[in-house]
């Protein structure tokens, strides 16, 4: 096993287009690292360049202590699991998992031990005659799991594993190759852009945009203190309310006239300076009684079965709120009710996170 | 598609159909019949269409001792000789235009899309316009009455390098990602990936271009002067004497028939790979 370190790498295409701009992280020896981001992010560029299928434009690439940033894919001691399997459509599974043994000279006796044993992990021991064109989805997708695991690699490197897959087989699959991970203990970079997947799988999230890294940390970190409205925006669902507000002092913003009480006070920042206020969703609760800090009118309803989602307008802006199912209130102007340390404010001019020490 | 239709309505496009395949095999029938019959019966100008009963002797004569008259060469050499090109030209095409396909799509190097074009614009030009240059070349070398002299000119194939072209596009570029990482280089990846994939394409270009070499006329005309060295299509056109001596019609259409006879096969035998090559796209 190894750990996986970037050093400031960088990727420009011919033309002088910068799809990677200087990403530096480190995934810790037989962790999980989810690289999460909108399309366009980079984040299957910075995955391909660990695997050694696109040049790297600058920085270092380091699999345990070696530099790879010139070595072969074949000879980096990675596997990698593709969006569309890259099953060998003309080899039986069997082969499929054997190929990568074969081409590297393993005994014969141990691919045999090799391949039945990762089939047995992975259930697919019945179809290991079969043509991949005979497998459903979810089959394919094991046998593309099983390939990775035969080569017993370094590192497992997933590119949107998951996204071939319905609904349902997604969750089914994701959580199995989250047990998997966890039994096999290897380091694996994973690249999606299902914000609930990477919540969910990672050890490490990593949000990207526009190339450059937004911020690293674990999903509870990157949950409770976004560092930019950008990850603000993409960790989290039903996403977070942005309204426009104003400091009024260090421990209260106002959102047009509306004073809301801050749990940390807001330092550094000047009294009148705009604000983005970011609340989530599921910490707004509907006020009872006089404590309402701040109201909105319910334009329509999303019901999810255990809970139900308000959507309307409030000072400031759009807002959606979530509410239990048992929620009777559904529609005029409900009152809101904002607890003081669930206030995430927002700089308007680079989207850093603003005021909170901390 | 048309609903309720009538019993005209039904049998009309098989009246359609049957007048067609009638246009198509009432020749190849007759050519049948006629190789069965004395070559006097023929002579005279009213060949019966039922088959006679020289059917045996004739044929053993077409293929093994020769008109006589006209060229000494038994029809078995000039069927050795047309197998012979067709299947180098067929065979010879595939490997040329699936290495060079190989490379134009697989590979980046200095003036890759010049050398596709240059390899596409030959499409403009057949061997019947290249081939004064051609001959001179094929002579200078001193290939004239020799296999390689009727095959190799033949050989470079635009058509065939555009069709495995199209099909590499089509093969998903993680497959040749996965095989990097499966540590195939790129031998391997065309052995072990790219030509299993292309096995039905290959079939069905294996099939056009068997008959494309069969068919041949111009070229061997040119190229061979020998008897030992003609092809059947041009053995039948020397059988068909002008001058005032009898032309064995029994023979010319036992030739013409056992010339049929191998691309016949060929389709048959491989129809089924013919068919899916053409249709299928596996992946």
């Amino acid at each position: 096993m190894a750990s996986v370190t970037l050093t400031d790498v960088r990727k420009v295409y011919h033309g002088g287009v910068e799809a990677v701009r200087g990403v530096s992280f480190d995934v810790a020896d037989g962790s999980f690292c989810v690289l999460v981001g909108p399309s366009g992010c980079g984040k299957s560029t910075l995955l391909r360049m660990v695997a050694g299928l696109e040049t790297i434009s600058g920085g270092t690439v380091r699999i345990g202590d070696r530099v790879v940033n010139d070595i072969e894919p074949s000879e980096r001691d990675i596997a990698m699991v593709f969006q569309n399997y890259a099953l060998y459509p003309h080899m039986s599974v069997y082969d499929n998992m054997a190929y990568g043994l074969r081409n590297r000279g393993t005994p014969k006796a141990e691919i045999d031990q090799r391949v039945r044993e990762a089939a047995r992990i992975l259930d697919v021991e019945p179809y290991l005659d079969r043509r991949p064109k005979a497998l459903s989805g979810g089959q394919r997708q094991r046998v593309a799991m099983g390939r990775a695991i035969v080569r017993k690699p370094q590192v497992f490197l997933f590119d949107e594993p998951l996204s071939n897959l319905d609904a349902k087989l997604r969750v089914q699959m994701r959580v199995e190759i989250k047990r998997l991970q966890r039994a096999l203990g290897v380091t694996s970079l994973y690249v999606t852009h299902d914000q609930v997947e990477a919540m969910t799988l990672s050890d490490l999230l990593v949000v990207m945009n526009g190339g450059r890294v937004e911020q690293i940390g674990t999903p509870t970190e990157l949950y409770r203190r976004p560092a930019t409205r950008f990850v603000a925006g993409f960790i989290g669902s039903p996403a977070m309310n942005f309204l426009a507000g104003r400091i009024e002092n260090e421990g209260t913003v106002t959102i047009d006239g509306h004073r809301i009480a801050l749990g940390t006070p807001a330092r550094g920042m000047l009294p009148g300076a705009a604000v983005e206020v970011g609340l989530r969703p599921e910490d707004l609760q509907l006020a009872n009684g006089g404590g309402a800090q701040l109201s909105m009118e319910v334009e329509f309803v999303e019901e999810l079965g255990a809970t139900r989602l308000l959507h309307g307008r409030s000072a400031g802006g759009a807002i959606t709120v979530q509410v239990p199912a048992a929620e009777t209130r559904s529609s005029g102007t409900l009152g809101l009710a904002i607890d003081p340390a669930l206030v995430h404010l927002f700089d308007p001019a680079d989207g850093r996170r603003a005021g909170m020490a901390g | 598609m048309v609903e309720r239709r009538t019993l005209f309505g039904r049998l009309l496009p098989h009246l359609v159909l049957l007048a067609g395949v009638a246009v198509v095999a009432f020749p190849v029938y007759l050519a049948v019949v006629g190789s069965t019959h004395e070559s006097a019966v023929i002579a005279n100008g009213q060949m019966p269409l039922y088959p006679g009963a020289q059917a045996a002797d004739t044929y053993y004569r077409t293929l093994f001792i020769g008109p006589g008259r006209t060229t000494r060469e038994p029809v078995s050499g000039m069927l050795l000789n047309s197998f012979l090109m067709a299947m180098i030209i067929a065979v010879g095409k595939i490997a040329i235009s699936i290495l060079s396909a190989y490379a134009v799509v697989y590979f980046r190097f200095p003036l890759r899309m010049a050398a596709f074009w240059m390899i596409f614009v030959t499409l403009m030009l057949p061997v019947e316009v290249r081939i004064y240059p051609t001959y001179k070349v094929v002579a200078d070398l001193g290939m004239l009455d020799s296999m390689a002299g009727l095959t190799l000119p033949l050989i470079a194939s635009a058509t065939a390098t555009l069709l495995f072209r199209q099909f590499f596009m089509t093969v998903p570029d993680e497959l040749v990602e996965a095989s990097k990482i499966d540590g195939a280089g790129p031998f391997r990846f065309f052995k072990d990936t790219l030509l299993p994939l292309s096995r039905t394409n290959m079939a069905a270009l294996f099939v056009i271009l068997f008959i494309y070499g069969w068919n041949q006329y111009l070229w061997p005309l040119l190229i061979t002067t020998r008897d030992d060295m003609q092809t059947i299509v041009i053995g039948i056109k020397k059988m068909i004497v002008t001058s005032d001596a009898l032309t064995e019609w029994q023979i010319v259409m036992a030739t013409a028939v056992l010339a049929m006879l191998p691309p016949v096969l060929v389709v048959v035998l491989m129809q089924k790979l013919f068919v899916r090559g053409l249709v299928e796209t596996e992946k």
